[in-house]
Order: C-alpha cells, then sequence, then structure tokens
C-alpha cells in the first residue's frame, strides 16, 4: 500500500522485518511498530506493548468456515449467508470491528437489507455523540497534545489500561516544538483506583491526584465549573474532595497556557454519562473565556471510530441507525444491540469483530452470522461463520485514529489466505 | 461507439462559441470531431432547441473531510426531514446542508454538475478527506491543501528558509496529500489562535513566530506561482466576518506584489461599517479593486436565507462566532501543529438586518465585477448555503424582477443600504457558462473539464431554456459524464465513479530529510504514512487518478 514500506513476504519460510507498521489494535494506531514474520508467525519487535503483541501475535490457522459447526467451502458458507439475509426482515450489523473498507461493505449490506448498524462498544460511544450532539466541544488532536499541552488532567483514568503507549508518545516525549520541556508537564489525575504510576514524570516529579469518587466526577466538575465563575460553594468537599483542592486545581487549570483534559466514554460507565462529559466539555469552553484548554476523548478502540466515521458519511448518521425504512433513520436508544436482541426486534444477527480475540457474539435468540479471525472453538450455536484476516495484520486497509482526524494506512504483514471483510461483503452482495 | 448530440444550441466560452447551433460527437468518453459522412452514428440525441454546456464545476464546495463529517455528526437534524431512500440503482442517504457522501454526488450529478472541489483539506486530515470523497459517486473531484498554519511552515519562514526550500516543502505536501492547489486559511492565524491571540490583521505578528499574515501571504502566493501551481493560491483572508473587514481585502489584493490569488467567499471579505448599526456594503469598493487588479479572482460565497452549518479551517473566527450558533452547539479543533477547524450550525434569516445585507453583498460582487473569468458561482456549500441554492441564485443573476421582488421581502434598513436595486444588469447564458464552466476550468488547469472542444472529457449538460432560470438550471434534461448519460430529467439513471484530480509538481528529494526528522521528532505519525497513495484513492478500481499539466516553464 505504501511506497516506503517493504512489500508483505512472499514464501512463508521468509523472515522478514517491516518497519513503520500501524498497530490497529487500539485507537492510538500507533505507525512506529516493527514486525517481524517468521514463516506467517508474527513478532513484534518495536513499540513495547502488550496489547500489541497480544494483536500482532495471535495464533495464525487456516481454517474452513463453518455451517453449524460443520466445516464448509467459502461458498458454501456464502450461499448459507446469503440466504440467512435473504429471509431476514430486520438484520442487526453488529460488532463492527473491521477497517474503513469492510465498514463499506457492511453498510451496503445493511442499506441493501434494511438493517441496523450498531458497534460492539456503542454504549461507550454514545456517552460522546450525545454530548457533542447535545452542546458540541472544544477538542484537540494527539500531535498538539505532545507538543502543546503544559497541563494534562485526566478524568477517571489512567490512559494506560486501553492505550498503553499514551503516555510515551504523548506526555513524556523526549522532544516538543514550542520550548516546553516535556518532563515539566503538570499532570493531574482524578478519580480513586487509578494507576498513576505512568503519571511520573522522568525526572521523578509525582503527578496531582484528587481521589474523587469515580461515578461523581460529574459533581466534581461541577464544582470546578461554579468556582470558575466566581461562586462559592457551602460544601467544604464534593465528589470525596475538599473544596481546597478544587480551588488548587482550578487554579492550575486556568494558569494553563494550553491545557488539556483527557476522559475516556468506556471509563464512565454510569448511568448519563453524557452528561459528565457535557459538563467537561462546559468547563473547557469556559476556560476559553481566557486561556486555551482543549478536551481530548480517549476510547474508541475496536474499530469504532472508523466504523462510526465511515457510517457518518454514508448514511449523514454515526452508529445506531436502522435502514430498515429504505433510508436511514437515526435512533441511538431504540438501535442499541443489547434492546435489540432483548426485545427481538431484529431477526438475524451478523457480527464483525477482526482485531483483539475475546470480542464474542452475544448470545442471542437471533441466528448468527459471526465474520471473525480463526478462532480456537466456534459456538456452534452459530448458524455461519467465516473466519476472516485481520486489517493490518493479513491484508492492508485504512482505520480513523482515536482523535477522529488523522487516519492511517494499515498494511499486511504476512501472507494470508484469509478474505477480507470487505472481500466477504462483495461476496454477498454479489448473490443479493 | 460513436455518439451524436444533434442540433443543440451551444454555449462553449473556452472557445467563444456563443449560442450557436452545432452537433457533438462523442466516442469512447471524449468530445471528437465530427465523422465523415456515411460514418455510421450508433446512438443520435435530438437536441434541437435545448441548450448544451460542458458540465459545470463547482470550485469550492466543502464536500469531504473531517469538518463535513463533524457536521454530519453534530446536526442529525439537517437529515432528519430529508431522507433520501434507495433505489434499485442509487444508495440511500440523507441531508441536505451536510449531506451524506453518495446524496452529494447525486444532487450534484442531477444538477448538472460534473466536477466539484473541496477547498479545505488539511495535510493530517487528507486520507480521511480522500476515503469520504472516493464515496461521492459520478462526479470528479479533487481538494486544496491547506497551509499558512502548519508548524513547519511556520518555522521554516521564522528560521529565514529561502522561497526554494519553502517551494520543496508545498510541493511535497501537494504530492504526499494529492491535492489540486492550495489554500490558505486566515494566513497564521489558526497557529495564532493556539497561542491564544484571538484576532490577527493583515500586518500583526504570530505571537510565538514573530511571523504575519501578509508575509505568509506572499511566501505561499509565490511558492504556488514558481512551482506553477495552475490555480493561484486560494485564499481565505484574516478578520472573516468582521465589520470593517473590506479594508484588509483590499489591502491583502494589493498587498501579494501582483502575484495571482483566488479570494474565495469574499461576500465574507466584504463587509463596511458605516450606518447606525456599523456594518455595510462594501461590495462596490472590493469589485472596482477586483476589475483593477487583473490577478485577482474571487468566488462569492453567496448566502441563501434558511438553516445550514458553516465549517471552517478558520477556527480563530469560529470561536469568535460561536454566540450565534443556531441551534446553539459548536464545535472547535485544534489539529495536529497543522491547522484547526471549527463547525457552527446557523441560520440566514431574511428579516435580520446583517443576514438581509450580506444576501445583498454577494449579489452586488457578481452584478459589479465585469470579468466573468474572474468571479465564480458559490455559496461556499454549506456556509452561505448548500449548493442546491444554485439554479435559485443562478435566477437571482440572470432575472432582474425576480432579484428585486425578492429584495423587497428582506429587512427594511438593509434594502436601504443596498445599490441592488440600482443595478441593471443580467447574466446571460454565456456568461453563466463562463463563470461555472470554463473559468473554473481554465484557473484550476482542468484542460479536459470545462469546455467542449475536441478531445475534452464528455461532460455534458443539456438543458431546455425557460423563463424560470431556476427551473431551467434545476433539472437538466441530460446529463453525461464521460460519454455516459447519468442523469434524465433530475433523476440519475447510470452511477459511475468519477477521477480524483492532482498535481505532481516537481521538489528536490533532499528536502525530505529534514521533513522526515520533524516528523519523528514531533509528529504521531510517520512521514511515509502521512503520503496518501494512488492505491488508496483508486480503491480497488472504484476510482482513479489524474494528474494534471503543470503551467508551462515550471519544474516538475
Ligand atoms: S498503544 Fe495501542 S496502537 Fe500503540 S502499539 Fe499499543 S495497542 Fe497498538
Ligand atoms: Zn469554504
Amino acid at each position: 500500500m505504501n511506497p516506503a514500506t517493504a512489500a508483505p513476504p512472499t514464501a512463508r519460510s521468509d523472515t522478514r522485518t517491516q518497519t513503520s507498521v500501524t498497530c490497529p489494535f487500539c485507537s492510538l494506531l500507533c505507525d512506529d511498530l516493527e514486525v517481524t514474520n517468521r514463516g506467517g508467525s508474527l513478532g513484534v519487535s518495536a513499540g513495547d506493548c502488550a496489547r500489541a503483541r497480544a494483536g500482532f501475535e495471535r495464533e495464525y490457522t487456516v481454517q474452513p468456515p463453518q455451517i453449524g459447526g460443520r466445516s464448509v467451502s467459502l461458498e458454501e458458507a456464502v450461499a448459507a449467508a446469503v440466504r440467512l439475509l435473504r429471509g431476514a426482515r430486520h438484520p442487526l450489523y453488529g460488532g463492527l470491528g473491521t477497517d474503513v473498507a469492510g465498514m463499506r461493505g457492511l453498510l451496503a449490506l445493511a442499506d441493501k437489507t434494511g438493517g441496523i448498524v450498531d458497534h460492539m462498544l456503542g454504549d461507550s460511544m454514545y456517552r460522546n455523540i450525545l454530548a457533542m450532539q447535545d452542546r458540541g466541544w472544544i477538542l484537540t488532536t494527539m500531535t498538539e497534545v505532545r507538543n502543546r499541552a503544559d497541563v494534562v488532567v485526566f478524568a477517571n483514568l489512567d490512559a494506560v489500561s486501553d492505550h498503553p503507549r499514551f503516555f510515551e508518545r504523548n506526555i513524556w516525549n523526549a522532544d516538543s516544538m514550542f520550548g516546553l520541556p516535556t518532563k515539566s508537564r503538570q499532570v493531574v489525575y482524578l478519580g480513586e483506583g487509578l494507576n498513576t504510576r505512568p503519571g511520573i514524570s522522568p525526572d521523578g516529579r509525582k503527578p496531582l491526584h484528587l481521589k474523587n469518587e469515580p461515578e461523581r466526577l460529574g459533581e466534581l466538575i461541577g464544582a470546578l465549573r461554579a468556582l470558575l465563575a466566581g461562586q462559592s460553594l457551602q460544601a467544604e468537599a464534593v465528589a470525596g474532595v475538599r473544596v481546597s483542592a478544587l480551588m488548587k486545581l482550578l487554579g492550575i487549570m486556568k494558569g494553563a497556557k494550553y491545557g488539556v483534559i483527557i476522559w475516556s466514554p468506556p471509563r464512565l460507565p454510569f448511568a448519563s454519562a453524557d452528561l459528565i462529559v457535557e459538563a467537561i466539555c462546559d468547563l473547557v469552553k469556559e476556560l476559553n473565556a481566557q486561556t486555551r484548554f482543549s478536551g481530548f476523548a480517549l476510547g474508541g478502540n475496536e474499530g469504532i471510530l472508523t466504523a462510526g466515521a465511515v457510517c457518518a458519511w454514508q448514511s449523514g448518521y454515526q452508529l445506531r441507525t436502522d435502514f430498515g425504512a429504505g433510508f436511514p433513520e437515526f435512533d441511538p436508544t431504540r438501535n442499541a444491540t443489547a434492546r435489540l436482541l432483548e426485545n427481538d426486534d431484529v431477526d438475524l444477527l451478523m457480527w464483525t469483530a477482526t482485531f483483539l480475540a475475546g470480542h464474542t457474539p452475544p448470545a442471542t435468540r437471533a441466528p448468527t452470522i459471526l465474520l471473525a479471525p480463526p478462532l480456537p472453538s466456534v459456538d456452534s450455536r452459530c448458524a455461519v461463520y467465516i473466519p476472516v484476516g485481520t486489517p493490518g495484520v493479513d491484508h492492508r486497509g485504512q482505520m480513523c485514529r482515536v482523535d477522529n482526524v488523522v487516519s492511517l494506512p494499515l498494511h499486511q504483514v504476512r501472507e494470508s489466505a484469509l478474505p477480507s471483510v470487505a472481500g466477504v461483503c462483495d461476496l454477498l452482495l454479489q448473490s443479493l | 461507439m460513436l455518439t451524436r448530440l444533434k442540433g443543440g444550441t451551444v454555449y462553449d466560452p473556452m472557445h467563444g462559441v456563443n449560442g450557436e447551433v452545432r452537433d457533438i460527437h462523442v466516442r469512447d468518453g471524449r468530445v471528437v470531431s465530427s465523422p465523415p459522412a456515411g460514418q455510421r452514428i450508433d446512438e443520435e440525441y435530438d437536441l434541437h432547441g435545448k441548450v448544451v454546456m460542458a458540465g459545470a464545476i463547482d470550485p469550492h464546495s466543502h464536500i469531504g473531510g473531517g469538518k463535513v463529517n463533524i457536521a454530519r455528526t453534530l446536526l442529525p437534524e439537517d437529515h432528519r426531514p430529508y431522507p433520501v431512500p434507495r433505489t434499485a440503482l442509487t444508495r440511500s442517504g440523507t441531508g441536505r446542508a451536510a449531506p451524506s457522501t453518495m446524496t452529494t454526488g447525486y444532487r450534484y450529478a442531477e444538477m448538472g454538475y460534473t466536477a466539484v472541489f473541496e477547498p479545505a483539506m488539511l495535510p493530517a486530515n487528507s486520507r480521511q478527506a480522500h476515503m469520504e470523497m472516493a464515496d461521492i459517486p459520478i462526479i470528479d473531484k479533487g481538494a486544496y491543501v491547506m497551509l499558512g498554519s502548519d508548524d513547519y511552515l511556520l518555522r521554516m519562514m521564522a528560521a529565514g528558509k529561502t522561497q526554494e526550500e519553502i517551494n520543496d516543502y508545498i510541493a511535497y505536501t501537494i504530492v504526499a496529500a494529492q491535492a489540486l492547489a492550495v489554500k490558505v486559511v486566515n494566513p497564521g492565524g489558526i497557529s495564532a489562535f493556539k497561542f491564544n491571540q484571538r484576532n490577527l490583521d493583515l500586518d500583526e505578528k504570530n505571537s510565538y513566530y514573530g511571523v504575519t499574515p501578509r508575509q505568509i501571504l506572499q511566501t505561499l502566493a509565490r511558492g504556488v506561482k514558481e512551482l506553477g501551481i495552475p490555480h493561484p493560491l486560494h485564499v481565505h483572508g484574516c478578520n472573516l466576518g468582521v465589520p470593517g473587514n473590506m479594508q484588509t481585502t483590499l489591502d491583502t489584493m494589493s498587498g501579494v506584489e501582483g502575484l495571482p490569488v483566488h479570494l474565495t467567499h469574499i461576500q465574507f471579505h466584504s463587509y463596511g461599517t458605516e450606518g447606525d448599526r456599523r456594518f455595510s456594503s462594501g461590495a462596490a469598493q472590493i469589485a472596482e479593486a477586483i476589475n483593477r487588479h487583473g490577478h485577482v479572482s474571487a468566488d462569492v460565497g453567496q448566502i441563501m436565507f434558511g438553516q445550514t452549518v458553516t465549517a471552517s479551517g478558520d477556527n480563530m473566527a469560529q470561536f469568535r462566532n460561536r454566540g450565534i450558533a443556531t441551534p446553539n452547539k459548536w464545535v472547535c479543533m485544534d489539529i495536529e501543529c497543522d491547522a484547526g477547524c471549527g463547525v457552527v450550525p446557523f441560520r440566514y434569516r431574511d428579516q435580520n438586518f446583517v443576514n438581509a445585507l450580506q444576501w445583498a453583498i454577494g449579489l452586488e460582487i457578481f452584478l459589479l465585477v465585469q470579468d466573468p473569468w474572474r468571479v465564480f458561482l458559490t455559496t461556499d456549500h454549506p456556509n452561505g448555503a448548500p449548493f442546491t441554492a444554485y439554479p435559485h441564485l443562478i435566477r437571482l443573476l440572470m432575472d432582474k424582477g425576480f432579484r428585486d421582488a425578492s429584495l423587497e421581502r428582506l429587512h427594511p434598513e438593509a434594502q436601504a443600504m443596498s445599490t441592488l436595486k440600482s443595478i441593471q444588469r443580467e447574466y446571460s447564458l454565456y456568461e453563466i457558462a463562463i463563470m461555472t464552466r470554463a473559468a473554473p476550468s481554465r484557473s484550476l488547469g482542468l484542460s479536459d473539464l470545462g469546455h467542449l472542444g475536441e478531445g475534452a472529457a464528455a461532460d455534458i449538460t443539456v438543458y431546455t431554456p425557460q423563463d424560470d432560470k431556476e427551473r431551467m438550471f434545476e433539472r437538466p434534461d441530460y446529463v453525461f459524464k464521460g460519454g455516459t448519460l447519468v442523469a434524465r430529467n433530475g433523476r440519475i439513471v447510470k452511477v459511475t465513479d468519477g477521477a480524483t484530480h492532482t498535481l505532481r509538481p516537481g521538489f528536490d528529494k533532499a528536502a525530505v530529510k529534514p521533513l522526515r526528522e520533524y516528523f519523528d521528532r514531533y509528529h504521531t505519525m510517520r512521514l511515509e504514512n502521512f503520503r496518501v497513495s494512488d492505491e488508496e484513492i483508486v480503491n480497488e478500481g472504484r476510482g482513479h487518478v489524474v494528474v494534471n499539466q503543470l503551467r508551462d516553464g515550471s519544474r516538475g
């Protein structure tokens, strides 16, 4: 795909190393990896990240497709899937862990069959989308954080649990562009129970840590907004944090030249968490009356931002869009996977999950078509299983990064007999 | 296969053809010379009494890229009332101000447009812009890459790098981002906003780099000229929307030392401060200056009344405008030490003094600029209005009675402040063909598009002449794209894939090394992954890349 990157190895017995490989296994899409291919099994020899290793080093086997647990040819599996899709009145295209081309294919199917699209992490994504659609926001991107941020507030997250290299790449990077010594960045954590060790600067400076009760983050942000507006608070503590500590934090935030507050929707697993996101975004807007401050949303793993972006440009709406009426209709509450399956509002589930292992389809009364990389065992209740490759491993592709601005090319790092999601969708579309 | 379009009344300004009855022959997607008598004609369209023009070209329309997708996501209410059902032929979609990609392609083609250019592709976002445009069917497309607030350029300027070195960087960026032209938005201002500057006038310094917008304009305009980029530097100037910004715009025209520049959505930059409300039309002065400066072209960015969304790289201006967001929600972003963006939904109201005057100012500029080769028809979609307003806009330009009647419905003080009523001019079909075909084609250097001469791409639009020009231009009888009939009576009859137009200016390979080091040190992406390859655009054969010619005499 890219002239500067070595072509994929041609013989299985080769040992080949590719550089500047993009990692699709979290939404940071680090593209500085070195991947060594020894006869089809892969080693990640740069970018010390357990998550990336788990992804690239997932065992590669060639497995035949299955119908109800029975091995069949690809043609038979496609024919069976086509029969199911034809017979379905209202299919759900779930999972959606794939690349741009795969998502294009799945959307073409959804449009043609009158289906619904939702991602496996849809619940968490909607904490952001609802807030954005209600109020809007001010956001920044990774390279800005890396070079510009002098104050970085982590709201209820440690960042590294879901994005192992976040600090390495964006906080304790060696060089920055505007004369800011990165090790002097002020790191702040909000929330108890976080791994704050990565927040210790290279010269040993400890981060500020306010140990609020995580589910009460919204109250804490509300208190900061009140203090910023010049109001005084009656309480001595908010969400378990003393008001004096909040005043100190607010001073740090107001004093930032370019502050950033980071949250992650999967790390806000609370009812009405969209209101917490809204409060954070309103605080950011208000800080910009005087200084520059931006929000930054982490999360977005398993291809959800790619799926959402492609859905938005092709349909006008984010995920949880229903094509059943012959045109797209958007309803983030009604079109949530769990609700649809529970109420039997859909009569077929086509589940796609090509990145990290473990994202198996939810149990459902509806027959299931599964597109996933080779699995040690496939649930025999799965009506049709078609093994597919992982974009960025078995075939090239494109994905959107966590900041929703940058997208990266994915490279093929081994020769693979596995079809891509896009390829399978093409076969299905041709027969439908 | 040889097709004859027989007996239509042809308007082809590139060849001086002004309403002549002619046959046009098409073979293999191209216009060909008249075949010898007796040659078999495979297919014939009788176009007697019809008006024939090349397919229209929109040189400035925000059709793809991050900020458009932000606008789509932000505004489900823009889409709900405008569902587009799927048909056996076409995909479903939605939307009006920020329509879905397939819908964008269909609507443009149905209106007789066959090439549309996205004017604000951030280098950091170029891959996504191309991915979105790949899903816009039928029409050709291309994009202008945004420079001027990118830290690499500003660092080069602050360090006193030579024009030659800067040209290498511009050329590299055009190639890597697969662009057709270069745009500058609020020169240096998007960067200045990141350093907490809230305004930046033409000669005001960026507080970190000490570089002024005027210096950036001159450097980029000179680079574009020296590299042989056909389209002049595409300039979204300083102080967008600010009363009194007319003076900045006049200074910009005279301040580029005679270098060619294209001033985009100039309506938003043509405001005076006269009258009780300190807001007045600068159209007369701006048009006079355009008439006088042969090196300047402009597109208007006409506003139309109703709901739309403004999407711009100018986050400094958009942040300033946040208070007018309707509905009350907006997005601003700082982007990748490269650029920014701001998305603010807005409703232009005819009973609002400022909006009514904006409408009049746009039309005044259209009518007072004498040379239709230097003023292009745009609404800055969706910033002034959705592109679907073009037929209405054409009627306003061609029909004084309709125009005057429209003016009479507006805010009375705005009427009183406008000279529109005193302007007699009505555009002719020939002039419309210039401003929507020949002029953008020539300005962008698209040698095959925008005309009907031998060898031209057979992108052809056929209309039935009508007194109501809005109806005439809304629904052409036939639209051919590359010789294929794609729309008939305003309905899509075939879906094809258009080309992506690019340029390949040359650059010194030695210039890549410092850029790679810069990426490795400061960026979050490798230089080789930044570069968008042809294969990504071609995308399993769905599209293709056209490399356009540089101007003669340039390196390349
Ligand atoms: S941080 Fe994320 S993208 Fe980077 S190497 Fe690890 S898993 Fe891959
Ligand atoms: Zn524009």
